[in-house]
């Protein structure tokens, strides 16, 4: 049986529908049974500049970008040449670089490209007269003279011109085509499938399309699994959990999220509120976790860099909540907004002013999201603080195959609730003077006793630390909040005892999460246990490691990948234990410094010198890992990757 | 109250926490407290059915002397964290109170998106003219030129008009207040919790420690020959600020336009009603979308049985 193995490549200018052809091949891939892990580069530009979309399609579970493609369908020159011609400094130079040997360049006759110009002999150039086909596919139905309307089906020729090389079932594609133009969109369906078979005839002319040697067939037992995007998986996330309340201001790579949940607020009975600003959404999901929600929001550096005072805020005032969703993208500043970076590791693990407790969790890949996002809503109202959980524009965008999406710990768990009774703080008072004293005085200099005060204390001081909450509306559960130090009524002090009474209350808790997350979920050591190099590493480069440990292994090289995942509470003790058993360590990370290096030297005390960072705002691809590591592997010093650009 | 007490009426203090007051003595702040207790029993609100929002400053101390749910939330944000809770908790009577720099400084930003929204709450903004608990620095309200006793030069910026800000905001009842006339400020408040949207009442409050330009005497004309009030009362004036059909747009543009024109006025200054009109709020607009929420608030909906599959079976 053949081996199926293909990276298809499409790129053209903003606004013109490389995404959706792009989407199209993979869902046509996924549904015959097909893996696909696809992920598109784009330039923070709505429409106009570079952006290109690969597919990579397997037989099996491949979960990694590879550096070049076999097939390129290029909508424009500057796919093909790069947009040095008209930028003082190039951005790119082109992909045809980045193509297989003997690989396919499909490309728009119009744009006045010389395949002899390319240096690539060993291509196969196919150049298809785009707007010639979308105009007879028109006139067939007596539309011709609009075909300036339709320039938008390119995208669809150059999917249809594609699979004439790979071999690909067009009806496959034609059928994905069809369900994503229904009603009284169909007839647009139609014609798009059309100008993609006039495409694909126009290909097959050519003699040299018969024997293209990269192929692809569906498999003959087709198992359709989720084709789904990392924001759709924090978001569906959320809804599992329960969570009914969503802020956002829009932002990329975060928007997305907040978007999809819009959609499903009808449905759900999820209220989606767009802010005026970040700070405005973090403050307003914290307005209705204490009112008893879950609430969540969703953002990405610039919009967390406004709403740290919120978690601070939540935090000192154990809000049962909010769940921020941070998804991190090339930093500092506005960086580079459509990019890739796991650059705020440290910025998220101590966000604002003080010592205060939150948890921080770094989900490594789509199944991981589902489950850290779902267990952030229970962590937020068992411990009463903010959680982050630390995705970014690759675990956000990427597009791929997944077999089965479910929750390992899939309980409801809302903690310590008080849910009414008959004492009120103004009833207790009397019956209670010398207990309720020290809370009252503000000076905290009464008597700290207060396990017989008949009455409902918001920060009363419970054995593990965890105050039941109550919340407005609910009979005798009457409190106050401040965002100031506070007694167990919630009022503001500024006593000695109190203070440090308060402080060991709710760093404390800290202690009883890191006891009670299953360790699997605070980090997992991948691979043998004697491997000679370990790489250390967290969040979305999980898949693209462990893709590169198999091509390693098949090398005879024994490397294992210890995954750090929950960041705080960090596991400092086992991760440590793990590190100093290891024979070698290098840490990999998409940032310029090792963050998560620093992390491990601060908790574990174990120095990682090793430390391949990139940070040229593109996710490692498998290849760079494997490069990498072998050379570390084989004794050279760590050095920063970068994507190969010519 | 307790669940088994026999019913009867709330009295005055069954608003008042027992918490030791630490505000100034003759702080404005007390009538403020006074005007919104005063309030809040003539309305019968439950303590457990109140929430009671604020932000940072002297004013954000108000919820602790308040029984009832107190939030005391952070610089400027007041309105957010309120939003929040009341837009998933709509059984509720919520307040939101801030000071000058709070609301119309550091919050300006929360005070126009509040407006757009138009959520059911009422804010109430202590105006007065300083920053009070960093001792006394020019607040947004303090026009340009004025030097309290607290300031080493001359307010550099000009003042903004909160009442202006808040037409054309969008805030659906806008009324001002004076901290010393509480009886008088509780019968507005009363007024701004009745209706239904966001109530802007601005109140004009002294100072005593920080501002010796706009003191109690001021206020009262001590200074001016004949002895009169700085303030008088719109209603005096036959003035009515309220729309009386909604969809009347030139009607909506003519009340507008006189409530800017009013809060204008300086010598006297106008206190009551400068604005109102009822227009569906943002909660309505959310029922809409969300059948569900016409029946009960989201913090009562059951969300823990969701299906999502459909939405994973959509992705196959």
């Amino acid at each position: 049986m053949q081996k199926n193995r293909l990276t298809w490549m499409i790129g053209g200018p903003q606004g013109s529908g490389i995404n959706a052809s792009a989407e199209v091949f993979a869902k046509a891939c996924s549904r015959a049974g097909l893996r696909v892990y696809a992920n598109i580069e784009y330039h923070s530009n709505i429409m106009g500049k570079h952006s290109f979309y690969r597919v990579r399609v397997d037989d099996e579970d491949v979960r990694s970008y590879k550096d070049k493609a076999d097939i390129l369908v290029a909508l424009d020159l500057e796919t093909l040449a790069g947009d040095g011609d008209h930028r003082r400094w190039a951005t790119h130079w082109g992909h045809l670089g980045e193509i297989n040997d003997g690989g396919g360049v499909i490309f728009d006759s119009e744009i006045g490209f010389d395949p002899a110009t390319a240096n690539r002999p060993d291509l196969r150039f196919y150049p298809v007269p785009f707007m010639e086909i979308i105009k007879k596919a028109l006139e067939e139905v007596g539309k011709g003279e609009q075909a300036r309307r339709y320039e938008v089906m390119k995208n669809t020729v150059g999917l249809g011109a594609s699979l004439a090389l790979c071999e690909y079932p067009f009806d496959l594609v034609a059928e994905v085509i069809r369900s994503q133009f229904k009603g009284k969109r169909a007839e647009i369906g139609e014609l798009n499938v059309r100008a993609a078979k006039l495409a694909f005839e126009h290909v097959k002319q050519h003699e040299s399309a018969k024997d293209f040697p990269y192929t692809l067939k569906p498999n003959r037992e087709p198992r359709a699994r989720i084709l789904a995007k990392g924001y759709e998986i924090h978001a569906i996330a959320k809804l599992k959990a329960g969570c009914s309340f969503q802020t956002y201001y829009p932002i990329s790579p975060a928007t997305d999220e907040s978007v999809f949940l819009e959609r499903q607020q009808r449905d759900y009975s999820l209220l989606v509120v767009q802010c005026e600003d970040e700070i405005s959404s973090i403050n307003m999901a914290v307005g209705a976790a204490h009112m008893g929600v879950r609430a969540a929001t969703a953002t990405s550096g610039p919009g967390f860099a406004l709403m740290v005072e919120g978690i601070g805020f939540a935090s000192i005032t154990e809000c049962p909540g909010p769940v921020l969703v941070m998804y991190q993208r090339g930093g500092p500043s506005t960086g580079m907004p459509t990019r890739q970076e796991q650059g705020d590791l440290q910025f998220s693990l101590h966000p604002a002013q003080g010592d205060f407790p939150h948890i921080v969790i770094a989900p490594g890949d789509l199944r991981e999201a589902y489950q850290d996002t779902f267990s952030a809503f229970n962590w937020a109202e068992r411990y009463q603080m903010p959680i982050i959980v630390l995705s970014d524009k690759k675990l956000a965008s990427v597009y791929t195959t997944i077999d089965k999406l479910e929750l390992k710990w899939d309980q409801i768990d809302r903690g310590e609730r008080f849910t009414g009774s008959e004492w009120t703080a103004v009833d207790a008072k009397g019956a209670n003077d010398a207990g309720t004293q020290a809370g009252h005085n503000g000076n905290g200099h009464g008597k700290m006793d207060l396990a017989n005060v008949k009455e409902y204390l918001r920060y009363a001081f419970a054995k593990d630390g965890i105050s039941p909450r109550s919340r407005p509306g609910i009979k005798g559960g009457r409190h106050w909040i401040t965002s100031d130090e506070h007694d167990p009524d919630g009022h503001i002090t500024e006593g000695v005892e109190m203070r440090v009474a308060m402080m060991e209350k709710r760093m404390g808790k800290l202690k009883l999460a890191q006891n009670a997350i299953p360790e699997e979920q605070q980090f997992f050591l991948h691979g043998p246990k004697d491997a000679e190099l370990t790489v250390v590493g967290w969040g979305s480069t999980k898949g693209t490691i462990l893709d590169a440990l198999k091509l390693l292994e098949a090398q005879g090289k024994k490397v294992n990948f210890l995954q750090c995942r929950l960041m705080r509470p960090f596991p400092a003790k086992a991760v440590g234990d793990i590190l100093r058993g290891a024979k070698r360590i290098v840490s990999m990370e998409e940032n310029y410094s090792g963050q998560l290096a620093q992390v491990v030297q601060e908790q574990t005390g174990v120095m990682i010198g090793e430390r391949i960072n990139k940070f040229d705002g593109r996710p490692f691809s498998e290849d760079e890992v494997v490069n990498a590591l072998a050379k570390v592997y084989e004794g050279a010093k760590a050095e920063p990757v970068v994507t190969h650009v010519h | 109250m307790s669940i088994n007490a026999p019913a009867k009426p709330l009295a005055i203090k069954d608003y008042k926490s027992d918490l030791h007051n630490d505000w100034c003595p003759g702080c404005g702040d007390f009538g403020i407290l006074t005007g919104i207790q005063m309030a809040l029993q003539q309305l019968q609100i439950e303590p457990d059915k109140l929430a009671v929002y604020s932000g940072i400053g002297c004013s954000g101390k108000t919820p602790h002397y308040i029984n009832g749910y107190g939030f005391h939330t952070l610089h400027g944000r007041v309105l957010t964290v309120a939003t929040g809770g009341r837009l998933v908790n709509t059984d509720l009577t919520v307040l939101a109170l801030g000071g000058d720099g709070d609301g119309y400084g550091i919050g300006a930003g929360y005070f126009v998106g509040a407006g757009r929204r138009n959520a059911d709450f009422a804010y109430i903004v202590h105006n007065n003219n300083v920053y009070g608990l960093t001792k006394g620095q020019a607040s947004p309200t303090l026009s340009k030129g004025k030097k309290t006793k607290s300031m080493p030069e001359q307010a550099i910026q000009d003042g903004i008009n909160p009442v202006a800000m808040a037409v054309a905001s969008g805030y659906t009842f806008i009324a001002r207040g004076y901290a010393l006339e509480p009886k008088y400020l509780a019968s507005i408040i009363v007024k701004a919790i009745q209706h239904k949207g966001s109530a802007l009442v601005d109140v004009l409050q002294t100072c005593p420690t920080y501002n010796d330009l706009y003191t109690k005497e001021w206020y009262e004309g001590a200074d001016l020959p004949e002895k009169r009030s700085r303030l008088y009362k719109l209603e005096d004036k036959s003035y009515d600020g309220k729309v009386q059909d909604p969809t009347d747009a030139q009607e909506i543009v003519a009340k507008k336009a006189a409530a800017v024109a009013r809060s204008y006025e300086t010598d006297p200054i106008p206190i009551g009603i400068y604005y109102q009109i009822e227009l569906p709020t943002y909660e309505d607009a959310v029922s809409q979308r969300i059948p569900a929420l016409a029946e009960k608030p989201l913090v009562d909906q059951d969300v823990f049985h969701r299906d999502v599959t459909p939405l994973l079976e959509a992705m196959r």
